[in-house]
């Protein structure tokens, strides 16, 4: 029996445009997998306490505000310092691409901007899950 | 208590039943001819080319997947076409709400602008001005939207990012520094703590002496769409339709040619609902607000004049039109027999349109140029009385300053070079459009009868009904095409490999401090008593009935900050929290 | 036809021992992984519940049931902050359905408990019910367990309200709680059959939103006490906290009522014997899953039921005399 995969889904800080999340919340479910969606206005407290309590192999981030930077590093170095730096994070939203190299190097494995088609957004959590 | 009834009396046709038109060319011999010719047509000339040539697919769809027709003939025109149609600046104003329309003056060129501190936005006011905007529009950051001073914990990493950060009446100063408010309107997208960011434009104007009486402009202050898009909520909804009305009553009497509310469909068409929600939706919302505003006591024409509107101006011109022309035909109809309004001012609704962002690509940024006329040349058509344009960088940032040139310069190529301002209403008439325009308002009062069957739009809010509806159809959307059903171009067909090529445009961390300074200053430098018995009395304002606005303005003046407001107003009323997830 | 996703790698496991140690020292980490491998059914998952059961028995299990959309997640995301403030450790575990379609799902009600998400004294995990019929998942009750060993004062477990979870979570919790919530309207409101008799507490939620009124007298007329026991009828609505401290205290005055009555080691006994025969027919289920995979023998003998010279029954015990229940 295959192993369900379980991603987290969520939106940190202020920025309530969830349309993208969502959508991308149904199409891995849709793939079969197990989608725990936060809703809006999550702290990376939030979202890294809710990763550990649903042990995820994932954790995809979404903002559209440009606060991205400090929002989506701030995940990743909360998730290294609580011991689960092997939950891998991947991001989206309105980021221009000179932010993207940083992402990376901070630790984010993907960057999906606007218009990445769904089946490449599943097929890299799927990727994840076996990976890790 | 039942909300939403239709006002006209021979509204026969029930949802669903769009019988076909009958007499758009009277009943006589004309119609029999056409009708035969166009059998002729069908089993002779299109057979043939069929035969030859078949369509390229089974059904055709617009952007909101409605299906369109091959041909739309006379005979689609409505029984009573030339009524229903009518002629601009009468009732139902269908064809515009003046008769002159953009031959007396062109829309207001109003560019949503916003980004870093005031004085970085300032400039960037400026610039447009000069470039030859004819309205201001301001865009805040996050903190600002959710009622949070600069320096909030909640604020982290969001200063200025979206939009501007004014926590305060002194940055509301800097903002407008240089700039003869009394002379150029002003429109603020804020909502959830609308009120608040209205007074501090109150207050700024007054330290300039501009008298109320002459300010122009907009608060957007449609809390309702919040909870059912774009979700920049604050409080729930009973307090917050409370501060939206108190808004209207001082309005109408201290402020009278400032419009108190933007009722949107902007925002719920980018969560991603079809034309027909939007339409819908957003009248239902504001026949909700006219339904608050007369149980408070209000005389709707009091009120009602200065009700606005703003609407998204989407890809598929024809269909939006068609919404346009449909939203001021019902919202006309509803005032004046449904909600008795006299005066005619009350009936008009006047329309501020932005075009899509949701359409603007990452890839091949610059085609967002192309994207952007082509939806503003809708909204057009459409008659709106004022338009924003959007940049092409924006699936990347706030825009940079060559990206907004050019989109501002797009609206005057518009209203300059193309002829389409030159005569009012130039795709009246056409059938296709005046089709379109009875199915959306066919579907529009569908809707109104689900969400009265509902309760209500606030009950409906709570059931999660139009967040459903919502979300349905944003997925709808994402399907076609991710199945190539829907073509973007540049996304999932005529793709090529490069790097887009954007200038970045970056809040410094300058404009960081300096925000933080203005912010440490002005609570500073207060009188601590005035500004503890300023919140005091606003506190009690809002726990009692009194109207919220004259101690709004007094606890501003006291240098009260917005988050110190918002945090007053959040305990008295309370925080909302979303209901249901789909 | 959806591609089968290869069975991933599995990702590098401490002990099973190291991980029930960070349990009984409150890792959440600790915790989130055991359930997972619980879910999963792990080979480790049967050393982990053996390791964790001398732990367990000290929490009181509250089950919630009650049909979709009467606002289970909101009242125990309320109820678990009236604990909190009593100094109880709560635990919850929250199930959503599993699309029979694409075996997916998306877990949403974690979503109405975000206060409490950062709580120290909280823990919150949403599982699927991956295809079991009822409106829980097989491994409820397990993970339960594993908030039980961590040292949570009390689990709440919300079912999907579909289906018999009731009777289900009846059988497995201390207390069960039926959420009901008035129709508004003038519809005559029908009352699902078995839910007037396997409630302790039940629950009129959104009281704000219709009235309450002839619900309740409908029920008062149906419940009976049982036991000893007489159900309260509460209402509650969740926005206003209206009527949650008197939710908890009714909880906590059932758990008494358990304990001195001697009832508790009933139920406790009972749901032993429940989880004896649901580990026993899993374990069953397994052999005949093994055997039936490894191809011929069944073959053989579905071959030989389509002959007619043997019927399906006698099939069945052929392939059972084979399954001898081995400890693994």
């Amino acid at each position: 029996m295959p192993k369900k995969i379980r991603v987290l889904i969520a939106k940190p800080g202020l920025d309530g445009h969830d349309r993208g999340a969502k959508v991308i919340a149904r199409a891995l479910r849709d793939a079969g997998m197990e989608v725990i969606y936060t809703g809006l206005r999550q702290t990376p407290e939030d979202i890294v306490e809710a990763a550990i309590q649903e042990d995820v192999d994932a954790i995809g981030l979404s903002c559209l505000s440009g606060a991205h930077m400090a929002l989506f590093l701030d995940v990743v170095k909360l998730l290294r310092k609580r011991k689960a730096g092997d939950i891998v994070v991947a991001g989206g939203g309105i980021i221009p691409e000179e932010d993207v190299p940083r992402l990376k190097k901070a630790g984010i494995k993907a960057v999906f901007g606007p218009g990445t088609p769904l089946g490449e957004i599943v097929a890299f959590f799927e990727k994840a899950a076996k990976g890790a | 208590m039942s909300s939403v009834r239709r006002g006209r009396a021979q509204r026969s046709n029930r949802p669903g039943d769009l019988k076909p038109p009958v007499n758009g060319m009277g009943d006589g011999d004309a119609r029999r001819e056409f009708e035969e010719r166009l059998r002729v047509w069908e089993f002779t000339t299109l057979r043939d080319a069929l035969a030859r040539h078949p369509e390229r697919r089974e059904t055709f769809v617009t952007t909101s997947s409605r299906p369109v027709k091959r041909l739309y003939t006379p005979l689609d025109l409505p029984e009573d076409a030339a009524a229903r149609i009518g002629v601009p600046g009468e009732f139902p104003y269908t064809r515009g709400i003046h008769p002159t329309m953009y031959r007396g003056r062109p829309w207001t060129m109003r560019m949503f602008a916003g980004y870093g501190s005031a004085e970085d936005t300032n400039e960037r006011f400026k610039y447009l001005i000069a470039h030859g905007e004819t309205g201001l529009s301001v865009a805040f950051d996050m903190p600002t939207l959710y009622g949070y001073d600069t320096d909030d914990a909640e604020a982290k990493g969001e200063f200025g990012t979206c939009g501007v950060a004014v926590s305060s009446l002194q940055d509301m100063e800097t903002l407008f520094d240089g700039i003869d408010v009394g002379a150029i309107s002003t429109s603020m997208t804020i909502n959830s703590p609308a009120a608040i960011i209205w007074g501090m434009y109150l207050g700024m104007a007054e330290s300039k002496g501009v008298p109320w009486s002459d300010l122009r402009g907009t608060i957007q202050n449609d809390i309702l769409k919040e909870y059912q898009a774009q979700k920049e909520w604050i409080f729930p909804p009973e307090p917050s339709m409370r501060l939206v009305v108190d808004t209207f009553e001082f309005g109408s009497r201290h402020v009278p040619k400032w419009n108190t509310i933007s009722i949107s469909g902007y925002h719920i068409r980018e969560a991603g609902a079809t034309a027909a929600q939007e339409l819908a939706f957003t009248l239902a919302n504001g026949m909700e607000y006219v339904r608050w505003g007369i149980d408070r006591g209000l005389k709707v024409d009091d009120f009602a004049p200065r009700l606005s509107f703003f609407f998204n101006a989407h890809n598929d011109l024809l269909e939006e039109v068609a919404k346009y022309r449909a939203a001021r035909r019902i919202w006309a109809r509803e005032m004046r027999d449904t909600f008795g309004a006299r005066s005619p001012r009350s009936w008009v609704l006047r329309f501020h349109a932005q075009t899509a962002g949701v359409s603007l690509t990452a890839q091949q940024p610059e085609m967002n140029i192309v994207r952007t006329t082509v939806q503003a040349l809708a909204a057009v058509l459409g008659g709106a009385q004022s338009l924003h344009t959007n940049s092409y960088d924006e699936a990347y940032q706030v825009p940079n300053e060559k990206a907004v040139r050019i989109a501002l310069r797009t609206q005057q190529i518009l209203a300059h070079e193309s002829g389409v301002a030159t005569t009012v209403d130039p795709l009246g008439g056409a059938y296709m459009v005046e089709a379109l325009t009875d199915e959306l308002e066919e579907e529009a009062y569908a809707y109104f009868d689900r969400i009265a069957q509902l309760g209500g739009v606030i009950p409906a809010i709570r059931k999660g009904f139009f967040q459903q509806e919502i979300a349905n159809s944003a997925y709808r959307y994402q399907r076609e095409i991710e199945d190539r059903e829907r073509t973007i171009v540049g996304v999932n067909d005529f793709v090529v490999d490069e790097q887009p090529e954007v200038e970045p445009l970056r809040v410094t961390e300058a404009s960081y401090r300096a925000q933080l300074a203005r912010l440490r200053r002005t609570r500073k430098m207060r009188d601590a008593r005035r500004h503890e018995r300023a919140l005091d009395r606003l506190r009690k304002a809002c726990e009692g009935d009194d109207n919220t606005m004259p101690l709004v303005l007094e606890a501003i003046k006291a240098k009260a900050t917005l988050g110190e407001l918002c945090d007053v107003m959040r305990e008295a009323f309370g925080v909302w929290e979303e209901p249901l997830l789909y | 036809m959806r591609e089968r996703v290869p069975p991933r790698t599995r990702r590098a496991l401490p002990g099973i021992r190291d991980l029930v140690k960070g349990l009984r020292a409150g890792d959440k980490r600790a915790a989130g992984k055991l359930i997972s491998l619980i879910e999963d059914d792990e080979p480790e998952a049967t050393e982990a519940l053996a390791a964790l059961h001398p732990f367990t028995g000290k929490a009181h299990i509250v089950g919630f049931t009650g049909p979709p959309g009467v606002g289970k997640s909101s009242l125990i995301s309320r109820l678990v902050r009236e604990f909190r403030e009593r100094g109880k450790r709560v635990g919850v575990v929250a199930v959503d359905p599993t699309s029979p379609y694409t075996g997916g799902a998306v877990l949403g009600d974690r979503i109405r408990m975000t206060e409490s998400g950062t709580d120290p004294g909280v823990f919150i995990r949403s599982m699927a019910t991956r295809g079991h019929a009822g409106g829980l998942a097989l491994a409820t009750f397990e993970a339960v367990a594993v908030l039980d060993a961590m040292g949570m004062d009390l689990v709440f477990v919300e079912t999907v309200g579909a289906g018999q979870s009731e009777v289900e979570i009846a059988s497995r919790a201390h207390t069960t709680v039926v959420v009901q919530m008035p129709l508004t309207g003038d519809a005559v409101q029908v009352l699902k059959a078995g839910i007037l008799e396997i409630g302790d507490v039940y629950v009129v939620n959104k009281v704000d939103l219709g009235d309450p009124e002839s619900l309740i007298a409908n029920l008062s007329f149906q419940i009976a006490a049982r036991d000893g026991w007489t159900p309260p009828i509460l209402k509650t609505s969740a926005p206003e906290g209206l009527g949650l401290p008197e939710l908890a205290d009714a909880l906590l005055r059932h758990r008494d009522f358990l304990e001195t009555s001697g009832l508790l080691r009933t139920r406790e006994l009972s749901r032993a014997r429940e989880e004896i025969l649901e580990n026993a027919r899993r374990l069953l289920a397994r052999q005949v899953r093994d055997l039936t995979s490894a191809g011929k023998r069944f073959e053989a003998l579905a071959g030989r039921v389509v002959d007619r010279a043997m019927d399906p029954h006698a099939a069945a015990v052929a392939i059972l005399r084979d399954a001898t229940p081995k400890r693994r």
